[in-house]
């Protein structure tokens, strides 16, 4: 690891700070509110931040959701309504349409930060109302404070102190990953001998896995900075891996795991050979499709240096600059090992200057946020939703082909296309 | 503070850049946070723009927060300035930007920019949507039209027309294709494809016609009480609507309404005469939507499809009155609420056979297995179709005809199915195939053998109706006395 931080170190990176264009923390809402089945999430904000879950939501409205908008009025901001008591009606009137709800995240916003309302004592105070039935726990996914997936962070990180205490051995894998996904890694590890392996966040409230000084945790996702920062105050230990991103990075991330665990290597060979060879051969069919095309990445999510990786490595494709809003070197030292040196990187952002690099560059597949995509694609460029990566299941051996896929499909649209 | 699972509208800026967006050499520099970006989307995803919309955002963060968000704002019009070259900026605040003070007004023209600065307020914690695109047009309207020679009666503006509106693009060019046969000269039209330069030659037109009020009347009103000019208020949705329009507008031009009246192309009165349309005569229908597309469809519905408007209602506060009033017409009580639940309570409760209205009630219809056409915003990607479509006009009453009879089992179709009544895929039980599948109810044997005897048109309105007095009466199960109780208790 020392080595591979010095070979960071030594690396260049652009660092921007302009005009970003990625969501703020909030959307995390839109895939955390699937995965946990009886939380609901309670946005305290404005208008804006209700039209954004709802716009990137996109398009498909569910039965009625797990997540709103407590929207702030003028009476809020005047003081003529007392905002605490306003809140606490609103959670009353949530609550009682909603008795399913085990579990209740009051999320904040830009405005609720900037006017200062306390959330974490608003949680406090209607946790003891409405406990122990219903938890009701806070964090921020501000655009002020947060990027993005750095919501799935502040929401994990705001489970950790809840957690149960323990001492006793045992895996927990940090970051959503789709229910499919989690029980074929459940299969490989119990294949391995690994156990128990819990994960964070849990499908339902009241299985919110037990976290102590016996615990080492895998993270799943590359953005969870905060939350390994409170798992390791609980006394757990982070196991350092690339992550399972393709077949390469998945089986890092179980080999890393079965070191930890003292398990040997022809035991994970073992468990893992034909998973392995089949992810091989799935993502062996996009190569000859995907092989020596040139790729950038606008910065959104936080995973496009382990898709770097990724496709550099097990595509033959090149990349010619991966952005990301928020480099964390340490989480990120075994992949960036792994990166090939050609690979610009670049942490922050000034789109309009990107945009021109972009351009000059011209890629033959670009990974951008939905408000560029259209517009590069008019220019004559492809590209690949970037959030489209946190909807669909890409990690493990059996989605390595679906990840290739995702990246392929653009390619293939443009050309089929005779128009 | 109120509980809100949906928004009908976005906020105030995002009005502003509807209106930035659909005009050419604006731009719009944004006091706002990263996340606000997401507003981008809405112009290149659903309505498919190829151009990102003309607005830099200033994208502070906490740590900027108590000094240099200032800085950075000056910074992000000056850069924008030079990038773009437009030939006026918008400069504004978003609801957190508003909060934080920084007067972007000021802060712009203290740069000292070769351009005009417009700068617009938006209070965000008040007002909403279709109100922001008002007050920005009008705010730019105020800022460069200039008093002239109204020139020839025949002359006029086309106001109203933004991006990202239900249809806007069609309705202009049918209503300007429209105007030009009347031999009516257009001057301008705003803000859809217009500059500053353009709003700028507003004064050249005896009148305006204020082709969607929400976001075009307070110019007009403006314009009326400034320069003097004419305005025509009748938003021609609609066969009689249309007539009215052409009417009024052939009043104020002085120009003779008869050749465009004689061949008006419009199928839609025959359409609805025909003896097919038999079937749609008194179908209930729900409506709800944006002011003026509510009241729109309301008419169209009951004096031109024979429909019996039973809700009617809007989420535009500005138009509260209008929409009462229309409702009072149909003899009901109006539904004017921003409650996306509120709406959905109604139309669970009047039980419609279709409902006339937005995305979310296309969604509240689809979860109570009802018929439903999109008639107003909020939209989807569908919304924007790729052939022409306008609602305005006769053309766009032939769409309006196609659109909202299809979702209902057409006559001839019923009789198709009374003949291919055991086919096993084009049973009348099927029902329509994106209509929900929802049988909570037990049904017995006889009550059961009882329902496959109502003639099969009205037979899924018995079964909802009486599944409906079931629940409502506590009933678990459903027997030969529910069905007939049900009968009885909403006639027919
Ligand atoms: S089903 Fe999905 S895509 Fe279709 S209208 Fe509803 S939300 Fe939009
Ligand atoms: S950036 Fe801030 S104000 Fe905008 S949607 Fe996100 S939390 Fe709300």
């Amino acid at each position: 690891m020392t080595s591979s931080t010095a070979l960071l170190e030594e690396r260049p990176v652009l660092r921007e700070r302009g005009q970003r264009e990625v969501f703020c923390g909030l959307t995390g809402i839109i895939w955390l509110h699937r995965k946990i089945h009886d939380a609901f999430f309670l946005v305290v904000g404005s208008r804006t931040c209700a039209h954004l879950i709802q716009s990137a939501a996109g398009v498909m409205i569910f039965a009625e959701p797990r997540f709103a908008t407590a929207i702030i009025d003028e009476r809020d901001l005047a003081g003529l309504a007392d905002a605490n008591d306003e809140l606490d009606a609103v959670v009353t009137q949530l609550l009682q349409r909603r008795p399913d709800v085990r579990l209740l995240f009051l999320v904040g916003s830009c405005p609720s930060e900037v006017i200062k309302l306390d959330l974490s004592r608003a949680a406090a105070r209607l946790g003891r109302r409405f406990g122990p039935e219903v938890r009701v726990l806070n964090y921020s996914g501000s655009g002020i404070e947060t990027t993005f997936t750095q919501g799935e962070d502040a929401c994990l990180a705001s489970m950790v102190p809840v957690m149960p205490a323990t001492d006793a051995s045992g895996l927990l894998v940090v970051g959503a990953l789709a229910d499919v996904v989690e029980d074929q890694f459940t299969r490989l590890f119990a294949a391995m001998g690994i156990g128990p392996v819990r994960f964070l966040p849990p499908r339902q409230a009241r299985d919110l896995p037990a976290v102590g000084s016996g615990t080492r945790f895998l993270l799943a996702q590359p953005f969870l900075a905060d939350t390994a920062r409170a798992l390791e105050e609980r006394g757990a230990a982070r196991i350092p891996a690339p992550f399972p991103l393709g077949v390469e990075g998945t089986t890092l991330w179980l080999q890393a795991a079965a070191r930890a665990f003292g398990i040997g290597v022809s035991h994970v060979r073992a468990a893992t050979d034909m998973a392995q060879e089949r992810g091989r051969r799935a993502v062996a069919r996009y190569r000859a499709e995907l092989a020596g095309k040139r790729m950038f990445f606008f910065p959104d999510s936080q995973l496009e240096i382990p898709l770097a990786r990724f496709v550099s490595r097990e595509l033959s494709m090149n990349v010619i600059e991966a952005g990301t809003p928020y480099l964390h070197r340490q989480h990120l030292a075994e992949e960036l090992a792994l990166l090939p040196a050609s690979v610009a990187l670049s942490e922050g952002q000034d789109v309009e200057r990107q945009l021109d690099r972009c351009r000059a560059a011209r890629p033959d597949l670009i990974v951008c946020g939905l408000g560029l995509a259209n517009p590069l694609e008019a220019e004559g460029l492809t590209t690949k939703w970037s959030i489209e990566l946190l909807f669909t299941p890409v990690q493990g051996y059996d989605q390595a082909g679906d990840l290739a896929e995702l990246f392929a499909r653009p390619l293939v649209r443009r050309m089929r296309l005779a128009v | 503070m109120k509980l809100t699972l949906w928004t009908y509208e976005g906020p105030p800026h995002v009005g502003a850049m509807r209106v930035a967006t659909a005009m050419e050499g604006l731009h719009y520099v944004l006091h706002a946070p990263q996340g606000d970006t997401y507003a981008d989307l809405l112009f290149t995803m659903i309505e498919r723009q190829s151009k990102r919309p003309p607005v830099t955002y200033t994208t502070f963060q906490a740590r900027d927060l108590g000094g240099d968000t200032a800085e950075l704002f000056k910074n992000a019009a000056r850069e924008a300035y030079e990038r773009f070259k437009p030939q006026a900026l918008l400069v504004g605040a978003s609801c957190t930007a508003e909060l934080i003070q920084d007067d972007p007004g000021g802060l712009a023209r203290a740069l000292g920019l070769p351009i005009p600065v417009v700068p617009v307020e938006l209070p965000a914690y008040q007002k909403k949507e279709n109100w922001g695109a008002a007050e920005t047009f009008y705010q730019l309207v105020r800022a460069f039209a200039v008093k002239a020679e109204p020139g020839p009666r025949a002359r006029c503006n086309i106001l109203g027309p933004t991006a990202l509106g239900f249809r806007h693009r069609d309705d202009v060019t049918e209503i300007v294709n429209l105007l030009t046969h009347l031999g009516i000269a257009i001057n301008v039209i705003a803000p859809l494809g217009a500059t500053p330069s353009d709003l700028a030659r507003l004064g050249h037109a005896a009148f305006n016609i204020v082709l969607y009020p929400e976001t075009g009347l307070q110019a007009a009103s403006w314009l009326s009480r400034q320069f003097g000019q004419g305005m025509v208020k009748t938003v021609p949705i609609g066969v009689g609507a249309t007539r009215d329009f052409i009417a009024e507008v052939s009043a104020l031009a002085g120009v003779d309404p008869s050749p465009v009246l004689d061949d008006d192309g419009a199928r839609l009165p025959w359409y609805s005469r025909s003896v097919d349309s038999t079937y749609l005569t008194g179908k209930r229908v729900f409506v709800f939507g944006d002011g003026s597309h509510a009241i729109a469809a309301a008419r169209v519905a009951s004096e031109e499809l024979g429909f019996s408007v039973v809700g009617l209602g809007t989420y535009t506060r500005e138009f509260a009155r209008e929409v009462r009033d229309a409702a009072a017409h149909y003899g009901i009580e109006a539904t004017i609420t921003d409650d996306y639940l509120e709406v959905e309570a109604k139309i669970t409760e009047l039980q419609p056979e279709l409902v006339l209205g937005s995305q979310m009630e296309r969604h509240i219809a689809k979860r109570l297995g009802i018929s439903c056409a999109v008639i107003s915003a909020p939209m989807h990607v569908e919304d924007f179709p790729a052939r022409y479509s306008p609602q305005m006009g006769f053309e766009g009453a032939n769409v309006i005809f196609d659109t909202w009879v299809h979702p209902l089992m057409m006559g001839l179709e019923e009789h198709l199915l009374g003949m291919f009544r055991e086919d096993p895929e084009f049973h009348d039980e099927a029902g329509a195939s994106h209509l929900a599948e929802n049988r909570p109810l037990a049904w017995d044997q006889a009550a059961e053998k009882e329902l496959k005897k109502i003639p099969f048109f009205v037979r899924g309105k018995a079964r909802r109706n009486t599944e409906r007095f079931a629940a409502d009466h506590g009933l678990t199960g459903i027997t030969l006395e529910t069905l007939y109780d049900a009968k009885a208790h909403f006639g027919r």
